[in-house]
């Protein structure tokens, strides 16, 4: 009873109605306009800037009472900041959850793409910090519009050729700049470049939220997202010598962790999902398997 | 001049649920042009001649912040006040500050000129076109390819505008700027947000 008491003093999704259709009318002109950043009028949530309220806001304004939903932070399910809006949402609008890829609905993203394939019934939202990908180069909000508006982005390809100049390679790793459908330079958000292929002709739509700068934008399923590179410099994704300690997987984005302080670290899965399953197949990595040997 | 009675029905029994629902099979509709949406009854009554689908993309979408254009025939007392008892937003006569507008089925239209295309800078600030036609059977077979469809798409609307193809053309011209549409049937649409590229297929 307490529950829905609480409930009640609560509109579905905590959003009131006024504010998920304006929302609702950015996020239909994002995907119009693949890449670009509609302005929103971004609201307090209930959580800090930098938690999140950009993917939050979309999530609430897209979620209905039959998706399961699906929070992910750095590819975990169980870090502070997944567990927090999962428990959100399951208060506020009463929905399933799940920490399962394949189940999910709608899986809301701080800085990861599932490993497993992305379905056609599925939407991807990503909490943006700095959607700008122009923002670093230029400060100034009315000169990075007019660029985006003339589609002038050289500046972009100085940066990338003074990293190649400093080090002889493109050293960006994260948050790597890509041309959605020939057009607009979006920002992946800070997403390994790992990640980046995964945007490509994705099964599923993707929806950016940032709440502190304001914006939404959308990659429409089956759209080129390029990453931005140069023909003697193409682009590469990170590669990893040793596959994943616990479950084994190989071609798969890797976190490192400190096991002692002796020097001591395994790499493991970021995708803890993805690790689980494997493991739940069978599959076992050099960490789980030294035990067993040991005490056979 | 006093309300009619009518004007006040037909909206959505659960607004929150409804609206949301709604919403998605526009996003659905957006994301993957051409594939048909069935909003079903739901209790969705708009005043006639306004069809079901339009009349609730207009409960879901529209707003005090989103004045409304209304052709000639849709253009009544009885949904300008529906539109403003269930929803709020107000009738313009001007096609330059609407946000959304609604045409009637088998309404010659010359151009999408006088709608906002946004600007260069802003180009979502642009209007959304919903057009009613008679179904999506029976027409011409239309090839639809760009973002959100793999390879190309087919659709038979019958009733467009004459114009429409040559309009939509020039629309697309414009990219980013533009108009975006949603073709309405009864209680079905499909959208065509301006990177869909339309072509006649020849049988």
């Amino acid at each position: 009873m307490s529950s829905h008491a609480d409930l009640a003093t609560y509109n579905f999704a905590y959003l009131d109605e006024q504010t998920k259709r304006m929302i609702r009318r950015a996020i239909l002109k994002a995907i119009a306009i693949p890449g670009y950043q509609v302005p929103f009028a971004s609201r307090e949530m209930p959580m800090p800037y930098g938690w999140g309220t950009g993917g939050v806001q979309v999530t609430a304004s897209i979620i209905g009472a039959d998706d399961v939903l699906k929070v992910i932070d750095q590819g975990a399910d169980d870090t502070t900041n997944a567990v927090s809006i999962r428990a959100f949402f399951q208060k506020v609008a009463d929905i399933a959850v799940t920490t399962k890829t394949d189940e999910a609905t709608i899986i809301q993203t701080r800085h990861r793409i599932p490993e497993t394939r992305l379905k056609s019934n599925q939407v991807l939202v990503y909490q943006v910090p700095i959607p700008e990908p122009l923002r670093f180069l230029e400060p100034r909000e009315t000169e990075t519009r007019k660029m985006h508006a003339l589609e002038e982005y050289g500046l972009m390809h100085v940066k990338l050729y003074e990293d190649i100049a400093r080090n002889g390679h493109i050293a960006t790793t994260y948050s790597y700049p890509v041309k959605v459908q020939g057009r607009y330079v979006m920002s992946p958000s800070p997403t390994p470049k790992f990640d980046n292929p995964k945007m490509h002709m994705s099964d599923a739509l993707q929806l950016f939220g940032a709440g502190r700068e304001k914006r939404i934008y959308a990659v429409p399923p089956h759209t080129e997202v390029v990453s931005l590179d140069f023909e003697d410099h193409p682009f590469e994704v990170q590669k990893f010598d040793r596959p994943c300690a616990l479950c084994g997987a190989e071609h798969v984005y890797l976190d490192e962790v400190i096991l002692d302080d002796k020097g001591g670290r395994m790499f493991v899965c970021s995708d803890t999902d993805h690790c689980e399953d494997r493991r739940a197949d069978g599959h076992v990595g050099e960490l789980l398997a030294k035990p067993q040997e040991a005490a056979e | 001049m006093t309300m009619k009675t009518e004007a006040l029905t037909g909206g959505f029994a659960e607004p929150v649920h409804q609206a949301q629902g709604v919403f998605k099979l526009m996003m659905d509709g957006m994301a993957r042009p051409g594939t048909i949406q069935t909003v079903g009854g739901g209790g969705t009554v708009p005043p006639a001649p306004l069809g079901i689908a339009a009349g609730a993309i207009a409960l879901t979408l529209c707003d005090h912040d989103t004045p409304v254009w209304l052709s000639a025939q849709l253009a009544s007392p009885l949904i300008a006040d529906w539109l403003a008892f269930h929803t709020g937003a107000t009738v313009t006569q001007e096609k330059a500050e609407a946000r959304f507008a609604f045409i009637e089925a088998g309404k010659a239209l010359s151009s999408f000129g006088l709608f906002s295309i946004g600007t260069q800078e802003y180009p979502d600030r642009s209007a959304t076109i919903v057009i009613e036609i008679a179904n999506f059977e029976n027409g011409q077979l239309l090839s639809l390819s760009g973002p959100g469809i793999l390879g190309t798409r087919e659709i038979r609307p019958e009733g467009l505008p004459d114009a429409f193809l040559r309009l939509w053309a020039d629309n697309r011209v414009l990219f980013p700027r533009g108009i975006d549409v949603v073709l309405a049937a009864a209680d079905r649409f499909v959208c065509l947000p301006r990177t869909s590229k339309i072509t006649v297929r020849e049988i």
